[in-house]
C-alpha cells in the first residue's frame, strides 16, 4: 500500500499528543508500518502545532511535505487554513471550527480571517467542519475535542469501530474511557 | 515486542538492555526526553546535572568505578562539555561511555545550527548516527560495545526528526555485565603533559582502527539499486547519506538509486566509499548541514555532488530532495501540484509567554524603565517579543550575568544607563554562577536578575538545583540563592514578587541606580506547575472600560479588544492581577489582589 499522510495540526496544549498516539497505536495494531512526528519545546507555548501521522507498508521520511497529507486534522480553524499547502489534491479536511485568537489578532495589528471554511472549499478542498467544542462538552469535558475528531477521522478510514475502541481502551485512562468513547461517537455520527 | 516508540525513548531503552547504570545530563531540546525516559528505569541512576560539563565529568567518574555511564545534551551543550570530552579522548574509559548530542537543524528550538560532527572529528571520538528509533535503540547498545573494545567515549548524533519521531522497535531484555574493576592506572588516567603525550598516539591509532571497522559494519551499508542499477536518466546514480537525510532518499528515489548508508560518521570509512564510487556513475552526497562527507570524498579524490545542489541551511525534506536532485537523478525536473493556498494573509502564531507567566510583569517593568536588557537562554527569551520587545541580546546559557560586567565596565562614563542582566533560575546554576563571581569579584556596578520560576522551563519542567527536587521527584539538596549571592560578597540581595508591578518598578529602579553590584531574585514558580493554585480569571466591567487598551501593554495572550472593550477569555485567564494594576479605571474585576 502506498504510504497514507494524516497531519494533526493546532495549538500548543490542545491535546494533539493523544490524538497521534490514538492513530498511532490503532495503525499499528492494523498491521501498517507507522511513523508519527511531533513537535517539542519551544513552539509548545502557545505556537502553531503540528504532528505528523504516516502509515503504509514500508514508511521512510517522518514528515509530510506540502502538497502530501491525505487527511489534515485541525483542532482549530485558522490553523486549518494555515496548514492546507499541505494537502494533497482529492485529500480531506476535518476541522473544529474553533477560532483561537494568535497574538497578532489581539493586539490588533491582524485581523482574523473571516469564512475560512467556504474559501478553503472554494480552492477545490474537501472540507468537514463541525462544533467539536460543543460535542466534547455534550461528551463531558471540553477537552475530549482531540477524541471527537478521531470519531469523525473514522469516517473516511477503513478500519473497523472495534480496533479504534480498542486502541482507545489502551490510551486512554480507564475513568475517563466512557466519557471518550461518548466523544468518539458524538464526533463520529456529526 | 513490537511497538511504536519516540526515537529518544528507543535510546533510552537501548542504554536499559546495555546495561547502562548511570545517567548524567542537562535537559536541551531535542535531546531532553532520553534522560527522562531513562529515569522511568529503576535500575538505571539518574540525574540532572547543573549543566552539560558536569555531567560529562560525572560520566566519566562513574565509568571509572566501572559502571557503564551516559550523558544526553544538546549541541550546544556539547560546547560547554568540550573540555572534558577533548581529554577523555585520550583517556579513554573503564566502563563503557556513551554520549547523546542531538543537533537541531532548522532551530526548531536553538539559538544556533551547528553541526556536532565537527566536535566528533576534532575530539577523535567515534560517532554513530541512528536514522529511526530502531537504530537508536540498537546503535546505542552498540556504542556501549565500541566504547569498552576500543577504550573510548563514543557519541551518538541524534537530530530533531529522530529524537522526536516514533518509529517501530523492538525491545529485548537487560543485560547487566559486571562491575569492571576501578584499578589505580596513573599513565592512563593522568593527564599530564607527560602521560598525555603517549596517549595522543594512542588515540591516532585508535581511530585508524575504528576506520579499519568501519569499512567492515553492517552499520554501514550499501542498498544496491534494483535491475540494471540505472536510474531513469540512463546513470548509475549512488547516494551516500545517513541519519533522516538516508530517509528522505529513500522516499524519492526507493531502488531507483544505489544507496551508501553511514551509521557511522566518524570516522569515516575509504576503501567502502571508493568502491561504491567505482558502481556508480554519478555520486551525491545528501547530509543535512555542513559538507561533511562530501569534504571526505573529495580528499580521496572522487568528484561528488552535494553542496553544489544541496542547501547547507536548514532541515531537509523529501520535497526538497526532489527539487534538488530530480533532474540529475531522474534527467527531469519535477513539477509539483499546485499547492492550495486561502488567499488571506495567515496572522502567524509565534510562541509566546503563557498567560499567567511570572516572567512578563518583570519584563512590563524592564520595558517600560527603557532598561537595556541581556537576555539568556529560557522561556525568557520571549520577553523579546513585541509587544514588550524588552530583551537586548540573546547569546548562550550564562552570557547574560558576564557580558553585563563588559558592557557596565565598557559604558561606565554613561551616567544615565540602566542596564540590567536577565537569568533564569536553572541557567543560573548552569553558568551564571561564574558570571556573577566575576562582577563579584571585578566589582562592577551590574544589576543581575534571576528569574526564579522554581523550574527549568522551556525543555518542559525539569528539577534543578535550586528547586528541592530531583529528576524522580523524590526530596533533594536544595541551593538557597540569596545566601549563594550574599556568601559572593553581593551586599544588594533583594527578592520580589513579578506579579507585584509596584515592587518590581521600585527594586529596578534602586538597584540600578546603586553603585555597587547588585542582584533582583524575582521569585514566583511558573503558572504550569501542576501545584501552582490558580485565582479565578478576572473579568471585564464593560460600563469601566474606557477601552485605553493599557492592559494590552504587557502581551497576555488571555487579553484581546472586542467592539472597543477589553476582553478577557476565560479558559486562559489564571487571574495573575497584573493586567488589573494597569487598569486606570478598575474595570478589570473578580480577582482578590494578593500581598505582595
Amino acid at each position: 500500500m502506498e504510504t497514507k499522510n494524516v497531519m494533526i495540526v493546532g495549538v500548543g496544549g490542545q491535546g494533539s499528543l493523544l490524538a497521534s498516539k490514538l492513530l498511532g497505536k490503532l495503525l499499528l495494531d492494523e498491521g501498517y508500518d507507522v511513523k508519527v512526528s511531533e513537535v517539542h519545546g519551544m513552539s509548545q507555548r502557545g505556537g502553531s502545532v503540528v504532528t505528523y501521522v504516516r502509515f503504509g507498508d514500508k514508511v521512510y521520511s517522518p514528515v509530510i511535505d506540502k502538497g502530501q497529507a491525505d487527511y489534515i486534522v485541525s483542532f482549530e480553524l485558522l490553523e486549518a487554513a494555515r496548514w492546507l499547502p499541505y494537502l494533497k489534491k482529492d485529500g480531506q479536511v476535518v476541522t473544529n471550527i474553533q477560532q483561537i485568537d494568535p497574538m497578532p489578532v489581539i493586539t490588533g495589528a491582524m485581523e482574523y480571517p473571516k469564512d475560512l471554511v467556504d474559501k478553503m472549499k472554494a480552492l477545490g478542498a474537501k472540507v468537514d467542519a463541525l462544533d467539536c467544542l460543543a460535542l466534547a462538552e455534550q461528551a463531558g469535558s471540553a477537552k475530549a475535542v482531540n477524541i471527537v475528531l478521531m470519531g469523525r477521522l473514522s469516517h473516511y478510514f477503513d478500519i473497523p469501530k472495534d480496533a479504534w475502541m480498542k486502541a482507545m481502551e489502551q490510551i486512554v485512562p480507564a475513568k475517563f474511557l466512557e466519557m471518550n468513547k461518548k466523544a468518539f461517537e458524538l464526533g463520529e455520527k456529526a | 515486542m513490537k511497538e511504536l516508540m519516540l526515537g529518544n525513548k528507543a535510546f533510552a531503552r537501548g542504554l536499559y538492555e546495555a546495561g547502562c547504570s548511570f545517567v548524567s545530563s542537562y535537559p536541551g531540546t531535542p535531546s531532553t526526553e532520553v534522560t527522562e525516559e531513562a529515569a522511568k528505569y529503576d535500575e538505571i541512576y539518574c540525574e540532572w546535572a547543573p549543566n552539560e560539563k558536569v555531567a560529562m565529568e560525572a560520566a566519566f567518574g562513574a565509568s571509572l568505578a566501572g559502571r557503564r555511564s551516559f550523558c544526553g545534551m544538546k549541541h550546544v551543550g556539547l560546547n560547554v562539555a568540550a573540555d572534558p570530552l577533548y581529554t577523555m579522548s585520550y583517556t579513554g574509559v573503564n566502563g563503557g561511555v556513551v554520549i547523546c548530542v542531538a543537533d537541531d537543524a532548522g532551530m526548531h528550538s536553538s539559538q544556533n545550527e551547528q553541526d556536532s560532527r565537527h566536535h566528533a572529528i576534532a575530539s577523535k571520538v567515534p560517532m554513530l548516527e541512528p536514522s529511526d528509533s530502531a537504530e537508536a535503540l540498537t546503535f546505542a547498545k552498540l556504542a556501549y560495545e565500541i566504547s569498552e573494545e576500543y577504550d573510548t567515549p563514543v557519541i551518538m548524533k541524534m537530530c530533531t526528526r529522530v529524537a522526536h519521531s516514533q518509529s517501530v522497535v523492538e525491545t529485548s531484555e537487560r543485560v547487566l555485565p559486571e562491575r569492571k574493576a576501578y584499578e589505580k592506572n596513573i599513565p592512563k588516567y593522568v593527564m599530564m603533559p607527560g602521560n598525555a603525550i603517549r596517549r595522543h598516539p594512542f588515540v591516532e591509532d585508535r581511530m585508524a582502527r575504528l576506520a579499519a571497522w568501519a569499512e567492515k559494519s553492517e552499520i554501514n551499508r550499501v542498498e544496491s539499486a534494483a535491475g540494471s542499477g540505472k536510474s531513469p536518466s540512463g546513470r548509475k546514480v549512488g547516494i551516500i547519506t545517513s541519519s533522516t537525510s538516508y530517509q528522505y532518499v529513500k522516499e524519492v528515489f526507493g531502488n531507483t538509486v544505489s544507496v551508501l548508508k553511514l551509521g557511522m560518521v566518524n570516522p569515516l570509512p575509504r576503501d567502502l566509499i571508493l568502491s561504491f564510487a567505482k558502481d556508480n556513475e554519478v555520486l551525491i552526497v545528501v547530509e543535512e548541514l555542513d559538507p561533511i562527507i562530501e569534504t571526505h570524498c573529495k580528499s580521496l579524490g572522487l568528484s561528488v555532488h552535494g553542496k553544489d545542489l544541496l542547501p547547507i541551511c536548514g532541515e531537509f525534506s523529501q520535497n526538497l530532495i526532489r527539487e534538488c536532485l530530480a533532474s540529475f537523478v531522474w534527467g527531469q525536473s519535477h513539477e509539483a501540484d499546485r499547492e492550495l493556498t486561502v488567499s488571506d494573509q495567515i496572522p502567524m502564531r509565534p510562541p509566546v509567554m503563557c498567560a499567567g507567566c511570572p516572567h512578563r510583569g518583570l519584563f512590563y517593568t524592564l520595558s517600560k524603565q527603557k532598561c537595556t536588557v541581556l537576555g539568556d537562554i529560557g522561556c525568557y527569551t520571549l520577553g523579546a517579543v513585541a509587544p514588550l520587545s524588552a530583551i537586548d541580546m540573546t547569546l548562550c546559557m550564562g552570557a547574560s550575568v558576564s557580558a553585563i560586567h563588559g558592557f557596565n565596565v565598557a559604558s561606565k562614563e554613561d551616567e544615565d544607563k540602566r542596564v540590567v542582566a536577565v537569568i533564569g533560575d536553572s541557567t543560573f546554576m548552569h553558568s551564571g554562577m561564574t558570571g556573577l563571581a566575576n562582577i563579584a569579584y571585578n566589582q562592577s556596578d551590574s544589576t543581575v536578575i534571576i528569574l526564579d520560576n522554581s523550574i527549568t522551563g522551556m525543555t518542559g519542567h525539569q528539577q534543578n538545583p535550586t528547586t528541592g527536587y530531583n529528576i524522580k521527584g523524590d526530596p533533594a539538596g536544595k541551593i538557597d540563592l540569596e545566601a549563594l549571592c550574599r556568601s559572593m560578597g553581593f551586599e544588594r540581595v533583594r527578592v520580589v514578587d513579578p506579579y507585584d508591578l509596584k515592587a518590581c518598578e521600585e527594586a529596578v529602579k534602586e538597584e540600578v541606580a546603586a553603585k555597587e553590584p547588585s542582584v533582583i531574585i524575582s521569585r514566583r514558580p511558573c503558572a504550569l506547575l501542576k501545584y501552582v493554585k490558580h485565582n479565578p480569571p478576572l473579568t471585564v466591567n464593560k460600563d469601566k472600560c474606557v477601552g485605553c487598551k493599557s492592559c494590552m501593554k504587557i502581551g497576555c495572550p488571555a487579553i484581546s479588544m472586542k467592539d472597543g472593550k477589553a476582553h478577557i477569555d476565560t479558559t486562559l485567564c489564571v487571574g495573575c492581577g497584573v493586567c488589573q494594576q494597569l487598569c486606570p479605571v478598575g474595570a478589570l474585576e473578580g480577582c482578590k489582589k494578593e500581598e505582595g
